[in-house]
């Protein structure tokens, strides 16, 4: 950045000159993280109503513990401080939405921290971290405290399986599909309901904020493998519906900075998401498989991208003519 | 009977507000007769022109007072009728300092006897026809400033089978060619139909974004007895770049580092074609030009048929002065422009537009950290990955720079337009291929 000079040099206090182009567009980081919440704002307030003022305390916590951490770090690191891109809301928002009902609200003071100080800060702050920093935190917490993690309740408060692990454990008494359509099942609150994701990743697609390639191809990969693993077909759509699959792939594998930047890139990162969902949750011991897909397809993005390098138009074969 | 090419277009780019609207229902205008006039020796790419002219000298409107003996050069001529005042360094429309021959118009306008001269291309010889475009010093009028005659001359030994007009006209404002399209349809197509003769009858083209259907409709008539094809494109920046226009038009693709003429095509603009058939039909040489003034920074924007080398400041005051306090001033589009800083910056051959921004529309964005969103490589026409040709331009680090196909870049500015960083990302990559070429020189 030291390079080249930024500022215009301004003759007679008058005139800017400056590099073309001399136009830009609307388009600034903070209206995309606006509307990112705006896409978000939906199922929030769905988790509000199927589970009541503890989803609302684990939002709020999180939220205002990854600004203030943000902050912190920034301002420690004498780094500028950039909570005004609201990047860190959005991170509050998906990883209370990756907690259950019941997780004490230092669970996510604790995920907050990890997520915006090791996984966002550390590595570089907003553009640089090489996971999804929301998911980095489950993760964490999954390791931490295993049963707070996992103790999904459903909107009554009392704890229930989900509908992927009453699958995974042979059950039949799963939910309605309407109820899992809807979003009255357990799970993490954020997950659950699938319509209210889906009006949100529709205004994401419609705005040009995320790239429609990859939730499309993360998903129907996904569909195709647990058919080819042997999942019952009749079964399928509550796989697509349950385990955040929606949630993961419409407004967690979408992240910028930890997915390819390259068309292709994108597509293989997708399929790699939802190869993985599929094999995790057929042949793994866990139910739920989004979290870890995403977070080992995010690792793998930097391999992707390169190897997915477009070709540049009219490219003549390297070393022949130049 | 012309045929109809519809719905043409390229990979990549990016759909900017037009603004066009200032000035596309607005007939051409002459300019009113400049007190003086500054004539750039160097107003196209190649070399510089020698004056041929002595301080003192009277002169006549077309009389050509520079010259070059390079291969790659165009000869340039008074505009006005008057007396050499001084001969000394400027700053162009084009950005760059150079030698400008200044001449004070005795406000009769006479003409070079040799203007007038009728001739037609029925009956011209190929070498005839390269000379007299030679002769009129006519470069390419879209911005580029290619000598004509010298783009037809490297073409020798290659096939031209098609040549294209360019009336893409695709940067935001600008409704200079859209407007010789329209009222001088026939003319236009006169041209081409020279150049076609040139490249023994080959196909001839003319582009034309679909945001001009009138100008479509207008081509299409006036060349519905000749055997010309009249291409819509859809609207879409940047088209109206010559591989662009060549991809979408004839799905032919330039070689990276090669030109229009590895795919058996030449490219030209729309107003050049006009001005080839001013030199053909009358010995008219290249000295005035169609130039848009427009912006929400000039109280009444207008086409005006301006001479060349008159101060932008005259054509300013032409349209009604500044609205409020400019912001900036563009020569040329507001993509690919120059950024200007004095009022008697006199207009070049290749100057399209004079464009005024207000105060408020050029704030300085501040720059954030890039996010990765990767709008840079979904709009990038060439298929680069800006956002890393950029940051390893920024460190210093040209070598991956360059391994990132630098030098492939056309400098659109569709990149820097998208970026929500607001990131200097042509900017950048400008300067990379810069500090690469300049390596390559030394080595």
């Amino acid at each position: 950045m030291e390079r080249i000079k930024q500022e215009p040099i301004s003759l007679d206090d008058m005139l800017i000159v400056s590099d073309g182009p001399h136009i830009r567009s609307d388009r600034t980081v903070r209206r995309t993280m606006l509307d990112v919440i705006i896409a978000l704002a939906p199922a929030m307030i769905g988790s509000i109503y199927f589970f009541g003022l503890n989803a609302l305390k684990l939002i709020i916590v999180s939220c205002i513990s990854c600004v203030v951490f943000e902050a912190g770090i920034q301002r420690l690191l004498k780094r500028e401080v950039r909570i005004g891109d609201l990047s860190a809301v959005v991170t509050g928002i998906l990883l209370a939405f990756n907690l259950p009902a019941p997780t004490p609200w230092w669970v996510a003071v604790f995920g907050a921290g990890f997520a915006i100080i090791i996984v966002k800060e550390l590595f570089g702050g907003i553009g640089s971290n090489f996971m999804n920093p929301a998911l980095a935190a489950r993760a964490a917490i999954m390791a931490s405290w295993p049963e707070i993690a996992t103790n999904y309740v459903n909107p009554d408060g009392i704890s229930t399986a989900t509908p992927l692990a009453i699958m995974k454990a042979g059950g039949s008494s799963l939910p309605s599909l309407t109820r899992m359509f809807i979003g009255d099942i357990g799970g993490v609150i954020g997950e659950t309901s699938a319509i209210l994701l889906l009006i949100g990743a529709a205004y994401l697609i419609i705005r040009k904020v995320i790239d429609w390639k990859i939730p499309v191809f993360y998903i129907g990969t996904t569909a195709i493998f647990l058919l080819l693993l042997g999942i019952d077909a009749n079964n399928i759509i509550y796989h697509i519906l349950g385990g955040g699959l929606i949630l993961g792939a419409f407004f967690m594998a979408t992240d910028y900075s930890s997915s390819p930047v390259t068309p292709k890139g994108r597509i293989i990162f997708a399929i790699g998401c939802g190869l993985l969902t599929a094999l995790i949750r057929v042949k793994g011991s866990m139910a739920e498989s989004v979290s870890y897909s995403i977070l080992l397809m995010n690792v793998a993005a930097p391999v992707i991208e390169k190897w997915t390098r477009p070709r540049v138009f009219g490219e003549v074969k390297r070393n022949e003519s130049r | 009977m012309s045929t109809m090419l519809e719905n043409l277009t390229f990979k990549g780019g990016v759909h900017i507000p037009e603004n066009k609207d200032l000035t596309s229902s607005k007939a051409i205008e002459r300019a009113r007769e400049p007190k003086t006039v500054f004539i750039a020796l160097h107003q196209h790419v190649g070399a510089p022109c020698e004056a041929i002219v002595k301080v003192g000298d009277t002169v006549k409107v077309g009389q050509k007072i520079g010259e070059s003996n390079a291969k790659l050069s165009a000869t340039v001529h008074s505009s006005v009728s008057g007396q050499v005042k001084s001969i000394k360094k400027m700053y162009t429309a084009q950005g760059i300092k150079c030698d400008c021959i200044e001449i004070e118009s005795d406000g009769l306008n006479e003409l070079d006897e040799s203007i007038g001269v009728k001739s037609d291309w029925t009956n011209l010889s190929k070498e005839e026809i390269v000379n007299k475009i030679k002769e009129a010093g006519i470069v390419g009028l879209g911005g580029a400033g290619f000598p004509l005659h010298s783009k037809l001359l490297s073409a020798e030994g290659t096939t031209i089978d098609s040549f294209i007009l360019n009336g893409a006209e695709c940067e935001p404002y600008l409704t200079c060619d859209h407007r010789i399209m329209l009222e001088e349809p026939e003319k236009v197509i006169y041209g081409l139909e020279v150049l076609m003769k040139y490249f023994d009858n080959c196909d001839g083209y003319i582009a034309v974004e679909d945001n001009k259907k009138d100008a479509i409709d207008c081509l299409s008539k006036a060349s519905s007895d000749k055997d010309i094809k009249i291409a819509s494109l859809k609207t879409k920046f940047p088209q109206g770049e010559s591989y662009r226009i060549v991809d979408s038009v004839l799905k032919r693709v330039v070689p990276q580092g090669g030109r229009c003429k590895d795919a058996n095509t030449l490219v030209t603009n729309v107003g050049t074609s006009y001005a080839v058939a001013e030199a053909i039909q009358d010995n008219k040489p290249l000295y005035e030009r169609v130039v848009t003034v427009t912006g929400n920074g000039v109280n009444e924007p207008k086409n005006l048929l301006a001479k060349i080398g008159t101060p932008i400041g005259d054509l300013i005051e032409q349209c009604g002065g500044f609205k409020g306090k400019p912001g900036k001033i563009i020569a040329g589009g507001p993509m690919t422009g120059i950024a200007l800083h004095s009022l008697e910056t006199p207009i070049i051959k290749e100057t399209t537009g004079i464009i005024v921004l207000s105060e408020e529309e050029v704030k300085i964005d501040k720059v954030e950290p890039c996010i990765k969103c990767g709008e840079c490589v979904s709009v990038c026409p060439v298929f680069l990955e800006p956002l890393y040709i950029s940051a390893y331009s920024l460190k210093g680090n040209m070598e991956m720079a360059n391994e990132y196909n630098a030098l492939a870049c056309v400098s659109c500015g569709s990149c820097s337009y998208v970026c929500p960083s607001k990131r200097p990302l042509t900017e950048s990559i400008n300067h990379a291929q810069n500090e690469i070429k300049s390596k390559r020189e030394i080595s």
